[in-house]
């Protein structure tokens, strides 16, 4: 059966690209996708609207002096941003967005809840960095650096290197390329005991 | 009946802990986390078609339909039209992906309150109303508003589309324990003061991130004061303070609200069901992660200055002057001045709606303001009622008749102006004072500038044209 996640996962066992900064606290999932994209039935195709009412004129013109239009998403797979990133709705759609925008890596000091469990979800790392070094990647923007997932670990050259956590299970999958829903499906006799028992 | 009742001279426990221990299917190891059992899952059209497709990718079902339950309501257009013809949809996209869930729940017999349904609405608003929403329950949604449904005392979050797949396939998710947080409002409500300026004044008081990775139980004498209505609105906006849950302990005035409908046992099964139910509540001496006491006397009338949610401070105190560079940008891309309140500020819209405020107890709230009065030149009031029953009920009430005859406009239920992906939305520029619960910037239309206030603060600024304290307007039009 074909599988989300083997598409994705080599991208992100290791990472060597620079960064870009978005040095703004709070950034909500609707300025990643605004809600009035999401009437789209697939999860494809969302990066040309990620950051849409930041990147485009009321018009849909893209505006030269925004700095993500001209983006070598090649090159520039890591972005670091302000505290409490992806605050706001429950949508995917976000992590989508960033995904298929180029992004394989978000590092920030906090993230909301339900947009870090989507994001290990889609291979997008959601990396929380200490204070000192969150302070020096905003203030280092497009620096060059590595992720390593196996060790759990960011090398900022230079600058404060740091140990990264992630859940157990989100890493394992994204390093064996393990489907969370074919986990799940295995303990079918669980879940078949559980409900005879509320019954 | 679950078997969290039967345990005896063990560790105190709290709400949270009573309801997740009584949903472990396989408890978290350090590898793997656990499997939490779902017993009510909440499916609506602009998070679940991709969650469909990946069952159909692999060829798997719908575990229990019977524990699914589907509406639509965010893209679905709010304007009349008559029977037989096609809703007056915004976009294509709009109708194809209602169409989508159509397909879906008729493939898989999953119950969809749709078009023509008597429960169609806002999903928080009709869970509840059929009382599907039962304390005790873990219900989820692919929306961050389910934790409205803590409201009976159950645990409701908002998951992703991926998780919505694992719901649908094995009524189960992945899920680690969070960790918890009580507040507690004890003292006595002014009059005037609703629950949404109490939970406003908590997520000032925590801020946007306080609640990351909590979930959170609301306590105090002022919190069990509230109506059903109420509680709802408090646990609605949880997330707002990064919690993805909050829960108050089920009482009388939870099986009061939930007797006799559709969903709710009836006879001797009710009779049982409120005994279990009754058990719900945190052990003296529970532990919580965090404590967060918040005094009810010193809540006053609340209004948000900035583009986040934790921005709220009372209508005629002075904004305080920005701390940050994020401050200082919300507080431009709002137009409004530190030092000088947020009364007085003029107001080009209101919308009275969404799973926050869209309930028979706000519009009632709005329409005590409204009665007797006209909405101020220049102005278009919005008011969507949150489901069919709700607008039915209000049309009993001759609610709709106080809205119209103020010169607002009597919508049929949904999202709408909330998240503005149906075709109602403010314009660039506009100021909106609005009962949703997200001001972020361009939440309401691109350019949009949104405060965030109850319905008695918020039908307010309609009739004066800007902000002020409800209480200026709450002596009747015509005495």
């Amino acid at each position: 059966m074909p599988d989300p996640a083997p598409k994705t996962q080599d991208d992100v066992r290791q990472i060597d690209s620079r960064t870009f900064v978005i040095d703004q606290e709070d950034i909500d999932t609707d300025q990643i996708i605004p809600a009035r994209f999401l009437t789209t039935t697939t999860r494809d195709g969302l990066g040309r609207l990620a950051f849409h009412d930041w990147r485009y004129d009321g018009d849909g013109r893209p505006l030269d002096a925004v700095s993500l239009n001209s983006l070598d998403t090649a090159a520039c797979r890591v972005l670091v941003a302000g505290r409490n990133f992806g605050c706001g709705s429950s949508r995917e759609h976000a992590p989508w967005a960033l995904h298929d925008f180029g992004f394989r890596a978000v590092i920030s000091s906090e993230f909301a809840d339900i947009f870090r469990s989507n994001s290990a979800r889609n291979g997008l790392l959601p990396i929380v960095a200490p204070e000192a070094a969150h302070h020096w990647l905003l203030a280092n923007p497009g620096i060059s650096i590595r992720i390593d997932l196996a060790s759990q670990h960011v090398d900022l050259g230079n600058g404060p290197s740091f140990d990264f956590e992630i859940e157990p299970f989100a890493k394992h999958c994204l390093m064996e390329g393990t489907d969370p829903l074919g986990f799940l499906m295995s303990h079918a006799d669980a879940i078949d005991a559980y409900e005879a028992d509320i019954a | 009946m679950s078997p969290e009742t039967e345990r005896t001279g063990e560790a105190p426990r709290s709400l949270f802990d009573k309801v997740w221990e009584a949903h472990q299917v396989r408890d978290e190891t350090v590898e793997t986390p656990g499997l939490l059992y779902i017993d009510l899952h909440l499916v609506h059209e602009v998070t679940s078609p991709q969650a469909f497709s990946v069952l159909d990718e692999r060829g798997l079902g719908v575990r229990r339909p019977d524990r699914t339950l589907a509406t639509i309501d965010h893209a679905t257009p709010t304007l009349d039209f008559a029977p037989g013809e096609t809703p007056p949809y915004a976009t294509k996209a709009a109708q194809s992906q209602v169409e989508r869930l159509q397909d879906n729940a008729k493939k898989h017999g999953i119950t969809l309150h749709g078009w023509g349904s008597g429960h169609r609405g806002v999903v928080h608003v009709i869970g509840p109303e059929l009382g599907a929403t039962q304390p005790g329950m873990t219900i989820v949604c692919g929306d961050s508003h389910t934790a409205t449904h803590g409201a009976f005392g159950g645990l409701a979050f908002g998951i992703g589309t991926t998780e919505v797949g694992h719901v649908l396939a094995s009524q189960c998710l992945l899920q680690r324990k969070p960790k918890s947080m009580r507040v507690t409002v004890d003292g006595e409500i002014a009059t005037g003061i609703s629950a949404k300026d109490i939970i406003l004044a908590i997520i000032a008081e925590l801020g946007v991130d306080g609640g990351t990775g909590c979930v959170i139980e609301y306590a105090g004498s002022a919190i069990e004061a509230l109506d059903m209505e109420g509680r709802m609105t408090v646990c609605n906006m949880s997330i707002e303070a990064g919690a993805r849950a909050g829960m108050i302990a089920p009482d009388e005035t939870t099986f009061d609200w939930l007797k006799g409908r559709e969903h709710c046992p009836q006879g001797a099964e009710w009779d049982a069901a409120v005994a279990h139910w009754a058990t719900l509540r945190s052990d003296p001496g529970a532990r919580f992660d965090q404590e967060v006491m918040i005094d009810a006397a010193s809540i006053r009338p609340m209004v948000t200055w900035g583009t986040a949610p934790d921005t709220g401070i009372a209508v005629n105190t002075p904004i305080p002057t920005p701390r940050t560079a994020s401050q200082k940008k919300a507080l431009a891309y709002m137009g409004l001045e530190a030092g000088k309140p947020v009364a007085g500020a003029r107001v080009d819209q209101v919308f009275i709606g969404s799973c926050t405020n869209s309930r028979i107890t706000d519009l009632r709230e709005a329409a005590a303001i409204m009665s007797g009065r006209r909405v101020a030149d220049g102005i278009r009031a919005l008011i969507v009622p949150g489901s069919v029953a709700v607008r039915a009920q209000a049309e009993a009430e001759g609610l709709d008749r106080i809205f119209i005859e103020a010169g607002a406009e009597w919508r049929q239920p949904g999202c709408s102006m909330c998240i503005a992906m149906n075709g109602d939305r403010g314009e660039p520029g506009q100021l909106v004072v609005s009962t949703s619960n997200r001001n972020f910037e361009g939440r309401q239309g691109p350019g949009v500038r949104t405060i965030l206030a109850s319905p008695a603060t918020t039908a307010a600024a309609a009739i004066a044209g800007h902000v002020i304290e409800p209480a200026e307007l709450m002596e009747p039009a015509h005495a």
